[in-house]
């Protein structure tokens, strides 16, 4: 992960004078920020003037502040680098907060730079004043208000430290227009000043002794895989932890990508919509190898029920993860990054003594349930376009190293379940905070950060219809993503809920998307390639036809069948054993556990 | 015993106290008592935290507490092995027969009167919550007309000073590492 450390000694620290303002550029650039996401207004405005000087940063005008959010938690998630959004005062900063809630829970490195009213104003209701700070801080990692524009350097660089070090997350920098306005002499920090904060990336050795033993000396272990092994950019150690002692992976949804699907040790992905065998694995395991996970209702279903047999081993950066929903055996605060080559180093030390790990009968269980139970969807009965279908050919038809980003709904479990991730950073979405609204923006901020991949949104017609004007911001700046709409007229997942749950009363989910907007007259309004679909047929010609676009940004809109549901399911509430294979068909887990 | 006393040193900055407050709020952690002031050190303040932690392990309210950036240490006082004290002032009825009593109930709290009025008097007494509660239980008899008390603040017993090594940032972790 970058630090902001390692660029404070370039720029050396001859003081320059120059306004708040030019500092706070200075200090972007010294950050190395090559581009920021966002839009101006009265309180940020100083800042935009040496913005346009600057040979280093690219500004991206976005045409929403959520947009410029949600663009730069795509540009941070497909590159690893620390996203950066900047908007206004007041209502501009207020429309940061969905997205800075969204870096918050799924642990995005991105720092959201706002104006603030001029300091003399601050607590006086002036005109687009709002307390951000306040109203962000239980959604950041640490935040900043300030007024003396000496400390804009500081509090720049200590943000990127902050976001990107440890766990990651959203920092906010709040600066009063009066500090951007004033003058004062930069100086790039030569250290970071925070004695509250020091991340522990080093585990303890005896930790790693103990879980190492516990490992060989396990029968039906699991190496469950949390989003903590993507940021820490530690899939490559995984796969030697994994491959060095056989034992059978499952990736949560933030974890999609961190170990190739393709792999025969991949069960897939375990929760509320997981594979039988991933579900099935974790409440059968006698030890759970956490790395990066946190508990996650959506993963464990009712907690008292969850892998009821399992001892846990828990690593985790966070040590407030480690014992917050489930006990740990074996306790683990550390940089995963750290953590599994260590444990690899253990685990061939205890080999060497001649204890080996037999999970061959484990194996055996597991590979009837993956065989009973893989992923899987009927074509509907009247001939109209199967979701999963589309989905599936997308994954298929797509360069493997492409990015995928979705919305939120049954359009992102089925990208979840039936794309093929094979490298880490190819699967966006928003997992904890579930954002309708995310994919868009944040292909545009993925694309951004790597032109040369062919980056997909995945998107729902009611989530596309929530930030689709950033497509303008794609078309005026070549940034040509593809978007793949999942039109079946409705909130589908609410849709299915409603189906299942509430005797089929479809209260408030209907958006006749089918009747209004023209997607494709959309599209093109926006200046992109609008392309229709309704058809298995056509499906793969449209998918090569958007993939053979390069010059603006094009929308399919495939129109598809409104009553397919995402299966598996363990219904809200419920325990995993209580998981639905399809609707109303629970699977035989067989007696041989 | 769900009820925990922690010292909390943290930088003195601007809206440190919203942040601890709002962490508490939001996590569902129930504060009994928060008592913040100046410490030896002139950048550092020192809370002083009663919580009631029913159904949660204390561990995750430290935890999550360390994870402010202005948090700077954590320390659990144990009622056995330090001072606490909270201060209280109590306003009480007092006509020229029951005066007299009420003076005798203040001096056996070693409590002291710090005004007097023709028909009440100010108390004010320091002590443990438990002294301070049973000072209170013998006053209301007599007729309680106001009343305000501090939170508690708390010392370790001994030599050793909480701020010896705050400062250092290892400290800070090696108590999250349990």
């Amino acid at each position: 992960m970058s630090t902001s450390q390692s660029a404070s000694h370039e720029m050396g620290s001859e003081p320059a004078y120059m306004t708040g303002a030019q500092s706070l550029i200075a200090s972007l650039e010294a950050s190395d920020v090559d581009v920021v996401f966002g839009i101006p207004g009265g309180a940020i405005l100083p800042a935009y003037d040496p913005m346009m000087d600057s040979t280093k940063v690219r500004h991206i005008l976005v045409r929403h502040e959520q947009g410029a959010g949600h663009a730069a938690e795509g540009y941070a998630s497909a590159t690893g680098r620390v996203g950066v959004c900047m908007a206004t005062s007041g209502p501009g900063a207020t429309n940061l907060v969905t997205p800075i809630a969204d870096a918050y829970m799924d642990s995005v490195p991105m720092v959201a730079i706002t104006g603030q009213v001029p300091s003399a104003s601050i607590g006086t209701d002036a005109f687009q004043e709002a307390d951000i700070r306040g109203i962000t801080m239980p959604i950041t990692k640490h935040s900043f208000l300030i007024t003396d524009p000496a400390q804009i350097s500081q509090a720049i660089a200590e943000a990127f430290h902050l976001a990107s070090t440890g766990r990651p997350g959203p920092v906010l920098v709040d600066i009063a227009k009066d500090a951007l306005q004033a003058q004062t002499i930069f100086n790039w920090p030569e250290s970071i000043d925070l004695p509250g904060y020091s991340p522990r990336t080093r585990p303890h050795s005896k930790q790693i002794r103990e879980a190492a033993k516990l490992i060989l000396s396990s029968r039906q272990p699991v190496l469950y895989v949390g989003g903590g092994v993507i940021r820490a950019n530690a899939s490559a150690s995984l796969r030697v932890l994994a491959e060095l002692t056989g034992i059978p992976v499952v990736t949560t949804l933030m974890a999609r990508g961190a170990f190739p699907d393709s792999h025969t040790q991949h069960l897939g992905m375990p929760g509320m919509h997981g594979t039988v065998a991933a579900v099935g694995a974790l409440q059968k395991a006698d030890l759970l190898i956490t790395l990066g996970a946190r508990f996650d209702d959506r993963v464990t279903g009712k907690l008292s029920s969850f892998a009821p047999n399992a001892a846990i081993i828990h690593a985790d950066i966070d040590p407030a993860e480690i014992g917050k929903n489930r006990a740990a055996d074996i306790p683990i605060v550390g940089d995963v990054a750290e953590v599994i080559p260590e444990l690899v180093a253990a685990i061939n030390a205890e080999i060497e003594l001649g204890n080996i790990g037999d999970y061959a009968g484990w194996w055996l269980q597991l590979n009837r349930l993956r065989e009973t139970y893989p992923l899987g969807y009927d074509l509907p009965t009247d001939g109209s376009l199967s979701p999963q279908f589309v989905i599936e050919r997308l994954g298929i038809i797509s360069d493997p190293e492409s990015i995928y980003a979705a919305g939120v709904g049954q359009h992102q479990m089925w990208a979840a379940q039936f794309i093929g991730y094979e490298y880490p950073g190819t699967w966006l979405n928003s997992g904890g905070a579930g954002t309708m609204g995310y994919s868009v923006p944040a292909a545009m901020g993925a694309k951004v950060g790597c032109p040369d991949k062919t980056v997909w949104a995945i998107d729902g017609d009611g989530c596309f219809q929530m930030t689709n004007q950033e497509l303008a911001t794609c078309t005026i700046n070549d940034i040509p993503i593809k978007v793949a709409l999942i039109n079946n007229s409705s909130l589908g997942m609410v849709r299915q809920w409603q189906t299942l749950f509430y005797n089929e009363r479809y209260s408030n989910t209907d958006l006749e998307s089918h009747r209004f907007p023209d997607f494709v007259k959309l599209a093109e309004a926006y200046g992109a390639y609008g392309l229709q679909c309704d058809n298995h047929e056509s499906v793969d010609a449209t998918i090569e036809k958007a993939l053979s676009i390069n010059d603006a940004p094009v929308v399919i809109d495939f129109v598809v069948h409104r009553d397919a549901m995402v299966w598996p399911m363990v219904a809200a509430g419920t325990g995993n054993d209580e998981i639905l294979y399809a609707q109303a068909l629970a699977p035989d887990w067989g007696s041989d556990d | 015993m769900s009820r925990h006393t922690l010292s909390v040193l943290v930088q003195d900055q601007p809206g440190v106290l919203a942040r601890v407050s709002s962490l508490f709020s939001r996590r569902g952690f129930n504060i009994e008592s928060l008592a913040v002031g100046p410490t030896e050190l002139p950048e550092v303040s020192r809370m002083t935290i009663v919580v009631n932690v029913e159904g949660l392990p204390l561990e995750q309210v430290t935890k999550q507490l360390n994870k402010l950036v202005n948090v700077l240490k954590i320390v659990e006082l144990e009622a056995e092995a330090s001072v606490q004290r909270e201060i209280l002032l109590v306003k009480v009825k007092a006509d020229l027969e029951s005066r007299s009593h009420i003076l005798e109930t203040v001096q056996l709290f070693r409590a002291k009167v710090v005004d007097v009025a023709q028909d009440a008097v100010t108390i004010e007494a320091t002590g443990a919550h438990d002294k301070l509660v049973a000072l209170l239980k013998m006053l209301e008899p007599f007729g309680i007309r106001e009343l305000v008390q501090s939170g508690m603040v708390a010392m370790g017993r001994g030599s050793r000073s909480i701020s010896d090594r705050s400062v250092r940032p290892s400290e800070k972790v090696a108590q999250q590492n349990q």
